[in-house]
């Protein structure tokens, strides 16, 4: 009796397992169904042509002399390059400026959005995020103009005090003029992240800040930024990392002053006129990778550097 | 609704909003290039399916012959391409205009890396083609009819296409130098065209003196035309033989084109003249409102002018144009900017069919005439360069002037052809840093010249050339 009641427990549990097992394979297929439409893209679309362009920057292809295998020779051409060392240069001093800057004003404008409703904060709102929404190309173009000394209001402006308009496209102001143009263009994005974090503190936390005596810029210093630091480690490393590879503005711009901004003007400009402009594919790539490098180091350094604050990622 | 979740409501209202915003703007972007790149591509699959043109900007009404895919940029390019389907009964032309000058040689480069995607006739600029003939982009089309068209064209203009014994191109028009002037200027401070460069300078002085506009421009943005003024004054930028390709001699910082980047540099620094990109808005806008009281330019100029807006309305008939001053009036000499040709690229499946196109595209008398009547061509095809109707053409943009009778025509005749860079647009890129470091007072135009030269050796050696 009792080995009957084991043995078709043990039955039952071989089923059992035989059922879980179909289930498992089951769910692993569904999960892999699930998950290949976006792993056939990921891999064909970003893996794949990672991987060829890092063989392509192992090999060099002259006009006179064919193709060959160089391993690393075009990293060590590219770290000691001065057109791409000092378009690194740019970026980086670019970057301490830029960066800043725009977290500032995105901070500050989140702070009093935050603090302030009314029917206008709503419409402000969104018109601080207006600029992020205008395709960076018609931005570029946009501030083209408004740089223009012709077209421009600045010669009338700077007119009516009688000083001469400032050329944002001469060598000396073309980084200030690029400033203007990238805060214009990515504080109200930064504005909104912030503010979303903003929207999503517990309220009670204000409430028993203000029971304990603390006014409104001690409820900003002390409590909002503290808790909204996550967020703003998050838009820093998005900054770091787009501003490091700065290419559409400066490109498009080009076109009104091709003196002042060179093609090397930033990395990522450089390997676009290495591949595109004089076909040395195999140096482009390098570049490229290089600039990979150098994102990759500074966004390590600013993390370990910021570390002990919280941890993310 | 408490306070919390209508804010809440509001920030995920605002945030999908933000999501679609920001999705459009880089879709819109990918969507673009990824046409871009299409225009290529699809010329491609013409290519290889024969006869099949889905993707031409113009539409092919006999649709069993053959095709022939083309990139070109003249403006009136969709008449002379309907011109030669019209009147050819064995081949027809697919064209596509993707980009003018540099963009359309950027893709065309990329196609020929990627080792397919180009079309199979193109159109490029005389000065280009050592840069992609010697990346074998280019075909030989002297076996595919050139003895019929030879007599078509004046030796000077076949030399600028042509590599040793091997033809390379059709040309197509021709950009001989002058100045084009501003007569009520001119007349305004009572001075006449300058003949010579110390004239030149003397006259915008005399100008800047009197509180009238800067003189001429140096433009960073247009080596080229650097490049024309010291081989003008005796330099030759590049020597080689092209049947040995990997040999090549360069000599971009001799005594004359010192000479020449210093001059302009001078006039830049005296205030002379403007240092305003060319073919910017602005410079537009200055040329319109009589800011420069000369334009060093060439025949195609006129066109491109007026198409821009300038001469106009109330400018009506303000401009002239004069021969280009020389450095020595005793022996002058004639150079070129810009032109440009048809060739066969080397991905062409069947080469005598392009090459027939391309001999024969805006090469009939319809296109010719529609060419330089407007001013979108200074036309090299002899047929129309002798016609008396050319020649004595009374151009409107210069007054009812005789512009090709008595400058441009004796310009073209005088021009004997230039030796052209296999990497032009490194050296072109090189010329455009030094230019804009002259103007910003960094360097004289001596340093800038041993610079360009340093820097355009070492290309040349990194590429694999030696360097004579």
């Amino acid at each position: 009796m009792t080995l009957l009641i084991e043995e078709s427990a043990s039955s039952t549990q071989e089923k059992a397992h035989k059922v879980r097992g179909k289930v498992r394979l089951r769910e692993h297929l569904m999960g892999w169904l699930f998950v290949g439409p976006f792993g056939i893209v990921f891999l064909a679309l970003l893996i794949a042509p990672l991987g060829y362009a890092l063989y392509l920057s192992l090999w060099q292809k002259k006009l006179i002399g064919g193709t060959s295998f160089v391993f690393l020779g075009n990293y060590v051409k590219a770290f000691t390059d001065p057109t791409f060392l000092s378009g690194v240069w740019f970026v980086v001093r670019f970057s301490l400026v830029a960066i800043p800057l725009q977290i500032l004003i995105a901070l500050a404008m989140a702070l009093i959005v935050d603090a302030v409703t009314s029917l206008f904060t709503r419409f402000s709102r969104l018109m601080i995020f207006l600029p992020y929404a205008i395709p960076t190309v018609i931005g570029a173009v946009m501030w083209g103009f408004l740089y223009s000394k012709s077209f421009g209001p600045l010669t009338d402006f700077f007119g009516l005090f009688g000083a001469p308009a400032p050329d944002f496209f001469s060598k000396n102001l073309i980084f200030y003029g690029l400033i203007n143009v990238v805060t214009w263009q990515w504080a109200g994005y930064y504005m909104i992240i912030l503010y979303a974090a903003l929207q999503g503190i517990d309220p009670s936390l204000y409430e028993a800040a203000r029971m304990d005596g603390a006014g409104k810029w001690q409820i900003a210093l002390r409590i909002k930024i503290p808790l909204i630091a996550p967020a703003l480690l998050l838009i820093l490393v998005f900054s770091l990392i787009g501003t490091l590879q700065f290419f559409n503005e400066p490109q498009i711009l080009r076109y009104l002053a091709a003196g002042t901004i060179a093609p090397g003007f930033t990395p990522n400009m450089y390997a676009y006129q290495q591949a595109f402009g004089l076909a040395n594919f195999n140096y482009g790539s390098a570049i490229s990778f290089a600039l990979g490098g150098v994102v990759f180091v500074c966004v390590y350094a600013f993390l370990f550097f910021t570390r002990k604050r919280r941890s993310f990622f | 609704m408490s306070m919390k979740t209508k804010r809440l409501f509001a920030t995920a209202a605002t945030l999908a909003a933000a999501c679609v915003l920001a999705a459009c703007s880089p879709d819109a972007g990918s969507q673009s290039s990824a046409s871009a790149t299409n225009a290529g591509n699809d010329a491609a699959g013409n290519d290889t399916t024969g006869n099949k043109a889905s993707n031409c900007t113009n539409t092919i009404t006999k649709k069993d012959l053959p095709v022939v895919t083309f990139w070109g940029w003249y403006p009136n390019m969709q008449l002379v391409v309907d011109n030669f389907n019209k009147q050819n009964n064995e081949v027809q032309v697919c064209w596509t205009n993707v980009g003018q000058g540099g963009d359309e040689y950027d893709k065309f480069q990329t196609a020929i890396s990627a080792g397919t995607g180009a079309p199979d006739v193109i159109m490029i600029e005389a000065d280009r083609i050592p840069t992609f003939q010697i990346q074998k982009a280019l075909v030989d089309i002297k076996n595919y009819g050139f003895d019929a068209v030879k007599a078509n064209y004046s030796d000077g203009a076949w030399k600028d296409v042509s590599i040793g014994g091997a033809v390379y191109g059709v040309p197509v028009d021709g950009g001989p130098m002058a100045m084009i002037y501003r007569k009520d200027i001119f007349d305004k401070y009572k001075i006449t065209p300058p003949k010579t460069w110390a004239e030149y300078e003397q006259a915008a002085q005399k100008v800047k003196d009197a509180g009238g506009p800067l003189f001429g421009d140096l433009g960073a943005n247009v080596p080229a035309v650097m490049m024309a003024l010291q081989i003008q004054k005796g330099a030759s930028p590049y020597t080689y033989d092209p049947a040995q390709p990997e040999s090549i001699g360069i000599a971009l910082n001799d005594q004359a084109s010192k000479d020449v980047l210093d001059y302009w540099g001078s006039l830049a620094k005296k205030g002379l003249v403007g240092t305003q990109d060319q073919f910017t808005p602005e410079y537009i806008s200055g040329v319109v409102n009589g800011k420069y009281a000369t334009y060093i330019s060439a025949a195609w100029a006129p066109g491109y002018l007026t198409g821009a807006g300038v001469g106009k309305g109330k400018d009506t008939g303000k401009w002239a144009v004069a021969p280009l001053p020389q450095w020595d009036s005793a022996s002058p000499v004639q150079v070129n900017w810009g032109g440009s040709a048809f060739s066969v690229t080397s991905q062409a499946k069947n080469p005598e069919l392009a090459a027939k196109a391309a001999y024969g595209l805006y090469a009939d008398d319809e296109s010719l005439k529609d060419g330089w009547t407007n001013q979108i061509i200074f036309p090299l095809n002899l047929k129309a360069l002798n016609s008396p109707e050319f020649v004595d053409l009374k151009v409107n943009f210069f007054d009812g002037q005789q512009a090709n009778k008595e400058v441009y025509v004796p310009a073209a005749n005088a021009y004997t052809g230039m030796t052209y860079s296999p990497f032009g647009q490194y050296y072109f890129d090189s010329m455009t840093k030094q230019i804009s470091a002259v103007i910003d007072g960094s360097v004289t135009g001596a340093q800038a010249a041993d610079k360009i030269q340093e820097d355009v050796v070492n290309y040349a050696k990194e590429q694999g050339f030696t360097v004579k």
